[in-house]
């Protein structure tokens, strides 16, 4: 008996040791895009201000949605890309920020800002982390030999006998509606953010007209099928692009992946940071959005991923490979041509939604 | 006393299994029936009514009266839905076929195998499943794609000029059915030919049976019981899959398990997505039961 308390006290010592350990750590639970940091970024953070961190990550905004509004999910910092954001403000996800604690808000870059408005008006519930555009990605050679040329113009994905040359060596495309459904609308000289049913049955019909030469309708895979040369050209998001070319240059197999911001334009998207209602470690949260607003450490985020952020004040410490890139930093002509859309209600929500399935499947 | 406690005990050992449905079949599915009855909405969680369980019956009588069928309606009308949960089975139905006529003969010949090799071909059987099921889904990417192995092999042999285009079409989604669910056929069908004396070949030989005779008039209907629980453990999760379409499958590939993601994901339309697993379920209940009336007939047999 005697054996039986010992056994039992010490364990229960050692427990309640740990609980009040843990009641002392400080903690800030972040939930981001999968490859989207530069991770001593995260070991700084800790070293710093001693709040721990616990990073987990996704790879596509309708799982994090849905963790979101389903409630509970124990995050406290989630990364939402605009239009995502702007209907979970709607549903009451996020808490409003506390500016006082964000001193280092005054670094935001007033034109991204200015664009963001449209998601989160006056930027209550969000910072921005980083954007880019919804462009073209391709292979340099196999491009070339087959339309004999780089690629400037959405006609080579949206004219149906183009495109169809590159049917043989692979052709990609996001399968998000929300990407794709505003480039066809810009490409037939409409409003790429318009609500209207029939024109956004006009640019449903324009992309049945390509979709026989569409290998796949899949948001990722087309990373490693662009670096491996499995696919030549792929409709995607910049950074992944970018990602694509930097693992072709690395295993110097022969392939170049270019980018392009189309002439007629491209939709540009954010990725913003946001706290949700229900997060435990609110303080922390904010320190953590701070800390990734310092100029330096954003900056050293954006040489990792290639991502553009929108933090004016760190441009000045970016690599020159980023900053002078125009596929990553355009050119205020560019900039001024790349567009952005919200969030279509319920009814054309479903309307597009039933469009892309039939552009997918066919039925 | 002592033999009341006693009954007790022995009736309380009926009741777990029903507990166990109860706990794990029944309440989620009368959770997912009711959303399925609910309405999608931009809220968190994104539908109405939300039915919180501290509202008490009051309450509860409210959001009651705001169900409605509406989901089931929709999904008859989009012609969407109806074609998924045909080409589902179609491609299970078609899937399962070959599983067993590739697991047969493989069953067959385990059993037929000696004695002390059967411990091992049973393991070689049972091997894959160390690995994660994700993780051989994709190996097959690296098989079946353009400059995969297979067509290298091909075009090594010679038998193909130009590689072939399996990846991302309905072949690719059969070969990963094929490959995944091969277990699941085999492993019931060895465990009934195994048991199955071998005296009766004999017999049937000495009767004047070719070997050929013998095989379908005794080996065969003998196994039918295997057969049968093999076709039914592929063919049910088949009808549902979603990760062996999406990996391997193209973007035309129908199924009910892609639809059903889409409806959930894309659309964020819960209550619809429910409807449609409510249906899939009923779908699949009517061959369970079937499955469950000549396993019933066999056991009387038996007796």
């Amino acid at each position: 008996m005697k054996f039986l308390a010992k056994s039992m006290v010490l364990p229960a010592i050692a427990v309640a040791l740990t609980c009040v350990a843990q009641a002392q750590e400080r903690v800030v639970n972040v939930y981001n895009w999968s490859d989207y940091i530069d991770e001593s970024i995260l070991g700084e953070f800790t070293k710093e201000t001693g709040i721990k961190i616990v990073y987990d990550v996704f790879d596509s905004n309708e799982i994090l949605e849905t963790k979101l509004l389903a409630g509970g999910t124990g995050y406290d910092v989630v990364v939402p890309s605009g239009t995502f954001l702007a209907r979970q403000i709607q549903a009451g996800v996020f808490q409003p920020l506390d500016m006082s604690k964000l001193p280092n808000a005054k670094h935001l870059w007033a034109e991204i800002q200015r664009r963001t408005d449209a998601y989160d008006p006056g930027q209550k519930h969000s910072i921005n982390y980083m954007w880019g555009t919804t462009g073209i990605g391709y292979n340099v050679k196999a491009v070339k030999e087959r339309l004999g040329g780089e690629i400037t113009s959405w006609d080579v994905f949206f004219d149906p006998e183009k495109l169809a040359k590159l049917q043989d060596c692979g052709i990609h495309v996001l399968d998000a509606p929300a990407e794709i459904i505003p480039a066809a609308l810009n490409y037939l000289g409409k409003n790429p953010d318009s609500k209207d049913a029939d024109e956004l049955k006009q640019a449903a019909a324009l992309l049945q007209t390509v979709r026989s030469s569409v290998q796949k309708f899949h948001s990722s895979e087309y990373i490693n099928g662009l670096a491996n040369g499995d696919i030549c050209l792929a409709v995607g998001w910049s950074g992944d692009i970018f990602q694509a070319r930097d693992r072709a240059a690395e295993a110097d197999a022969g392939v170049e992946v270019g980018y392009s911001i189309p002439e007629q334009g491209a939709l540009m998207w954010f990725d913003q940071m946001a706290i949700p209602s229900d997060a435990n470690n609110v303080d922390e949260a904010h320190e953590f959005l701070n800390y990734i607003m310092r100029p330096d450490v954003i900056a050293k985020a954006s040489n990792y991923v290639y991502y553009a952020n929108g933090n004016q004040a760190s441009t000045a410490l970016l690599d020159k490979d980023v900053v002078e890139d125009p596929a990553i930093y355009p050119d205020a002509e560019t900039l001024a041509k790349l567009y952005v859309t919200t969030p279509w209600g319920a009814r054309n929500q479903r309307l597009v939604n039933r469009e892309w399935t039939r552009i997918k499947t066919g039925q | 006393m002592k033999r009341v406690l006693q009954s007790i005990a022995a009736r309380s050992t009926i009741w777990v299994p029903y507990f166990w449905l109860l706990l794990l079949f029944l309440a989620p599915f009368l959770m997912v029936v009711k959303l399925s009855v609910s309405e999608p909405a931009i809220a968190q969680p994104p539908y109405l009514p939300a039915m919180d369980f501290w509202d008490g019956p009051p309450g509860w009588w409210e959001d009651i009266r705001q169900f409605s069928i509406s989901n089931y309606i929709f999904i008859m009308e989009d012609s969407l839905y109806w074609k998924s949960y045909l080409s589902s089975l179609r491609i299970a139905i078609i899937a399962t076929s070959l599983t067993l006529l590739i697991g047969y003969p493989l069953a067959y010949g385990m059993a037929r195998a000696p004695r002390a090799w059967r411990p091992t071909l049973l393991m070689l059987v049972i091997l894959p499943f160390w690995t994660s099921f994700l993780i051989r889904v994709y190996a097959w990417i690296g098989i079946l794609k353009k400059e995969g192995l297979l067509n290298q092999f091909l075009l090594w042999l010679g038998v193909i000029g130009e590689p072939l285009t399996i990846l991302n079409t309905n072949i690719a989604v059969y070969i990963g059915i094929v490959y995944s669910y091969l277990p699941f056929m085999v492993l019931p069908l060895y465990a009934n030919l195994e048991k199955q004396d071998v005296s009766l070949l004999e017999a049937a030989n000495d009767l004047g049976c070719t070997n050929r005779q013998a095989f379908w008039k005794v080996t065969w209907p003998l196994s039918l019981p295997g057969v049968i629980a093999g076709c039914f453990l592929v063919f049910i999760p088949t009808v549902g899959e979603f990760v062996i379409p999406s990996l391997l499958g193209g973007s035309d590939t129908l199924m009910i398990g892609r639809t059903l993601y889409d409806e959930f994901f894309q659309n964020r339309d819960w209550p619809v997505s429910s409807a449609v697993a409510v249906i899939l379920l009923l779908i699949l209940i009517v061959p369970i039961m079937l499955f469950q009336r000549s396993e019933g007939r066999a056991k009387e047999r038996e007796q």
